[in-house]
Order: structure tokens, then sequence, then C-alpha cells
């Protein structure tokens, strides 16, 4: 994981990743202010890059004034309801067709048709029958994240040893027992380990979504701030995206770690 | 040496806790495999044994004879082709429910921790948490596990993976304890120390043990009776020794003793010829 071995490398990282992003922000700065290039060049990358103060100004104006709140609150809503509707029907689907050959084998081409179509494209679909209120973007994160936890939760019984499948068969387990002590535990594992994926997924359905029609949400701002060629505020709805993107995933690892404590990690150690 | 019914001395009264009657098992063939016919491998043909109530039996024979299919016909893991299986008299429909099965590879569930493991069986019982949890410690205690019930299977060594599969096993207090090859997988210092173990536990409250292994030193240290298994494919008992020597033992001193010895000669001669029939099936294939 992060911790690295010597004491002070983790701070000398950290440090190396601040000064590489002020870099960035350097240059960015650098080529889109008349000084080291023209001002002609200057004013070309400002209008398609944006200009790093103006962006940060305005992200800065959307925390202090307090008007980004209520937006991300409705992206963090979309997002944590089309990832637990997406879960919980995953793994209800995928626990029954991976112990129902007989569904499985019925499903089996409609499922992987569906999850080969390009499910953005659903979206107008959804804005259509749920309108262009949260239920449509919900919709939309939910058909990413369902294939995702299907897959993961049939794999996962699958591959339930069968070892540990006849202890729990000799130990006196009913076939319901089998499902709840066995079954899934097993498969809430390997959903678990693709939490990162499902949770991004169901980020990417709430903006895309957000974006294609909507009345709230970052999503939303983004799409209001293309329609005028206000480019700074494109940006620092990005920013404001990509930040958000990565508390959510910093969320995921910590309940990651909770939730899979008993999963042997490589060389572990434990202090006495 | 083969013996047929003398043992029973050694057993309470009469009657036979697990009975194989004429068990033949025959699966359909894979590719390449040997012995078959129109598509068929006999794993086991016509095998009969018995272990009377409170008799440590194993079962010895070459790798790949078919130990633990007869063992899972005894489970009722498998169904036997034909013949039967008889409990305590009655004859077996569905699983073994008077028998505990410890398994030659890992069991335990990965996701549970030792304690909760070894509640497993109670649980599926509908045991109260307090009460299955109060003896589920007794248990780890008494193999030797005080202070690791918190621990998950992951954090734990080979040989205290066994103690805990042994404990989730004997907490159900079965009247039979099935075991294939349980410390096959052990060094050879651990491996006698859990064969110690066993038998203390077994000696306390004697259970009727079918022990499946593929050593023979392991065979004689621990049972009352040995049986030997001819080479696959159509494995079948071919000889029955009993093992005359004192108990208590301790497995590690009891291979000097001179009937220990003899004990094994006798055996290893009989097994001889089906350990190289087996070795150059192995070597064919």
């Amino acid at each position: 994981m992060r911790k690295a071995g010597k004491p002070d490398s983790g701070a000398r990282l950290a440090f190396y990743h601040a000064l590489l992003l002020g870099a960035l922000f350097a240059l960015w700065y650098a080529l889109t202010t008349p000084g080291l290039v023209s001002e002609e060049f200057a004013k070309n990358t400002a209008f398609f890059f944006g200009k790093p103060v103006q962006v940060l100004k305005v992200t800065w104006e959307w925390f202090a004034g307090g008007k980004i709140y209520p937006h991300l609150g409705v992206t963090l809503l979309e997002t944590l309801l089309a990832f637990g509707v997406g879960s919980v029907l995953g793994l209800g689907v995928g626990l029954w067709l991976a112990l129902s050959p007989t569904a499985s084998a019925l499903a089996d081409p409609y499922i992987k048709a569906m999850n080969a179509m390009p499910r953005v494209i659903l979206a107008p679909i959804f804005a259509v029958w749920f309108g262009l209120g949260i239920t449509s973007k919900v919709a939309l994160g939910v058909t990413l994240v369902f294939f995702i936890v299907f897959f993961n939760v049939y794999q996962g019984v699958k591959e339930v040893s069968p070892t540990v499948l006849a202890n729990a068969r000799m130990l006196g387990a009913s076939r319901r027992q089998l499902l709840r002590y066995i079954y899934l535990p097993s498969a809430t594992s390997w959903v678990f380990s693709s939490l990162h994926t499902s949770v991004g997924m169901a980020f990417v359905g709430a903006v895309v979504g957000e974006y294609l029609g909507s009345a709230k949400g970052v999503g939303y701002l983004i799409l209001q701030a293309e329609g005028v060629f206000d480019i700074n505020t494109v940006f620092a709805g990005i920013l404001v995206l990509t930040a958000f993107a990565l508390v959510l995933d910093v969320v995921v690892t910590k309940v990651e770690a909770r939730l899979l404590v008993w999963r042997p990690k490589t060389a572990e150690t434990e202090a006495l | 040496m083969a013996v047929s019914g003398s043992t029973d001395t050694s057993a309470p009264v009469g009657g036979t806790a697990l009975a194989l009657d004429g068990i033949t098992c025959m699966f359909a063939a894979r590719a390449g495999a040997r012995g078959g016919q129109e598509g068929r491998y006999t794993a086991v043909e016509n095998a009969t044994l018995s272990v009377a109530p409170g008799e440590f039996v194993s079962v010895v024979g070459p790798t790949g004879c078919g130990k633990s299919t007869l063992l899972n016909v005894a489970a009722g893991l498998l169904a036997p082709s034909a013949g039967r299986v008889a409990v305590f008299g009655a004859p077996l429909q569905g699983l073994n429910r008077r028998a505990g099965y410890m398994f030659q590879s890992d069991a335990l569930m990965p996701w549970r921790s030792a304690l909760a493991n070894v509640t497993a069986g109670l649980e599926f019982r509908g045991t109260a948490r307090d009460t299955a949890e109060a003896q589920a410690r007794d248990w780890l205690a008494r193999v030797g596990l005080a202070g690791f019930e918190h621990r998950y299977p992951h954090q734990l060594s080979g040989g205290m993976k066994k103690r805990v599969a042994l404990a989730q096993m004997l907490i159900l207090d079965p009247q039979i304890l099935l075991m294939d090859e349980p410390f096959s997988a052990l060094d050879v210092q651990t491996r006698q120390l859990m064969e110690n173990e066993l038998l203390e536990l077994w000696s306390a409250n004697r259970k009727s043990v079918l022990f499946i292994t593929h050593d023979l030193e392991e065979a004689i240290s621990l049972s009352d009776r040995v049986i030997v298994l001819s080479a696959g494919p159509a494995t079948r008992p071919i000889g029955e020794f009993a093992i005359d020597l004192p108990r208590p033992r301790d497995v590690a001193e009891i291979r000097m003793m001179p009937r220990f010895v003899e004990l094994h000669g006798s055996i290893w001669h009989a097994m001889k010829a089906e350990v190289l029939k087996g070795y150059a099936q192995s070597r064919q294939a």
C-alpha cells in the first residue's frame, strides 16, 4: 500500500507530488499568460484551456459562496443511489443465475448483449422515462454498476472452494444456510474487491446523466458554462469533480480495508 | 497377520459404527483415463470394510488409489454406483449426519475468524450464540489455540488451521470421524504433535475413526487396525492388520518399538507390490 519502508519516504513522496502539481499549474499559467509566450498565442490557449487563476477563483467562489454544495450534494446522492441499487440488483441476480443453471443458460445471451451495449446511449431514453430529476441519472448509473457487480457475484459463487462447501454441508448446513453463510460472503467479497470500479461507474453515470440533461448537479454546472463558452467555469467543474472522485476513492479504500480484514495481504506482518 | 473380527475386543458393545458393503464407484472417464471399459473409470470396486464403535481404523494405499472416494462415500458426499453403506446398522441416505469430516485441503471459511469457524456447525443447528461461543472457546483451548479466537485463517499457520478444523469437527460431537490425510500437508514435527493431540482427544472420548493416509508409519502409530488398499483402478482392500501396540502411545517413541518395526515390515510386505504397481501406472500415464 502507500506505507513505504523508510519513515521519511512517505512525506518526501507527498512533497514531490505537490511539486509536480505546482509545476503543471505553472506551465498552464505560463502558456496562457502573455510574457513567455506571445499575446496571440496566450489568447488562443486561454480560450481553449482557461486561465488557472480564473479557474481557481471560480472554484473558490463556488465553495466560499456556498453555491456548489447543493450541486455536489445532488451528484453525491445520485452516485450513492446508483451504487446501492445497482449493487443490490447485481447481487440478487448474480446469486440467482449462478445457482440456477437453467436460468443462467437462458439469460446468458441477453446478459452479454446488454453488457456489450454502450449504456450511455440509454441516457436520453431514461430522461424521457424518468424526467430530468435525479431518477434518470440514478437509472443510468445503475445500468453501469449492475453489470460490474453481477459479473463479480457470478464469479464469486462459481469460485467457492468445493472443499469449503463440502465442509459446510458436513457441518450440517441446509441449502438456505449454504446460501447465507457460504455463497453470500464469498460473493460479497468479490463485490467489495470491485468497489473502486463500481463506485467510479456510479459517479460516471451520475455526471454523464447530468451533462446530458438536468437541472442540478456538477454536470449541470459544466453544461451551463459550456453553453456560454465560459471555459474557466468548465475547468473549475472538472477540477471539483476530480477532487470529489479522489475523496470518494479514499473513502472506498477505507471501507474496503474494514470489510475485507479477513483477506490475506501480501507479506503481512503484525505488531505484537 | 490378516485378521477378521478379533479387533472387536477393544470395542464396546457389539455392532458396527460404519459399514461399507460391496462399494463400487464408477466415473465417466476423462480423456486418457486408464483401466476403464466403455468409457468408464472404476475407482473403487467391491470394497467392504467396517469400523466398530470406538475403533480407530486407518486405510493406507498407494497414491491415487481411490482412498478419498471411499471416504466420500462413507460421508454421504458421493453416492456409490453399487453397494451399501450402513451407519450404526441403519442404511445411509443422503449425508452422514453422525459423522464429522476432516478434509485434506483447507476447508475453513476464510471470511470467518477461528472462533466463528468453530461455532459454524452449532450455528447451522440453531444453537444460541452465547452457548455456541462459549463452547467454541472451550474447544479452541482444548486444541491449544486459546488466544487465537479472532485470527482469520490466513493469519494462522498450517498446523493451527488443522487444529481449528479439528475443533470445528469435534464441537458437534460426531460419533464417527472421517479423516482424509488431514496432516499430510504439515511438516514432520508439527505432524507428530498433531497426531499425539489427536490420540489424546480421541482416547478421552472414543469415537469411531476412519483415517485415510498414504503414510504407513502414521497409520500404524495411530490405529487399532490398518486396512491396505490395492493400487487403482478398481481399488479394494487386500489386507487387514490388527495393531496390538499398547496405548497410550506417543507417535514419535512408538516408532522405535520392535513390535512396531515388525508390524511395519509385514504390512509393507503386503503393500509393496501395490505401490510398485501404482508407480508403474503413474509413469505410463
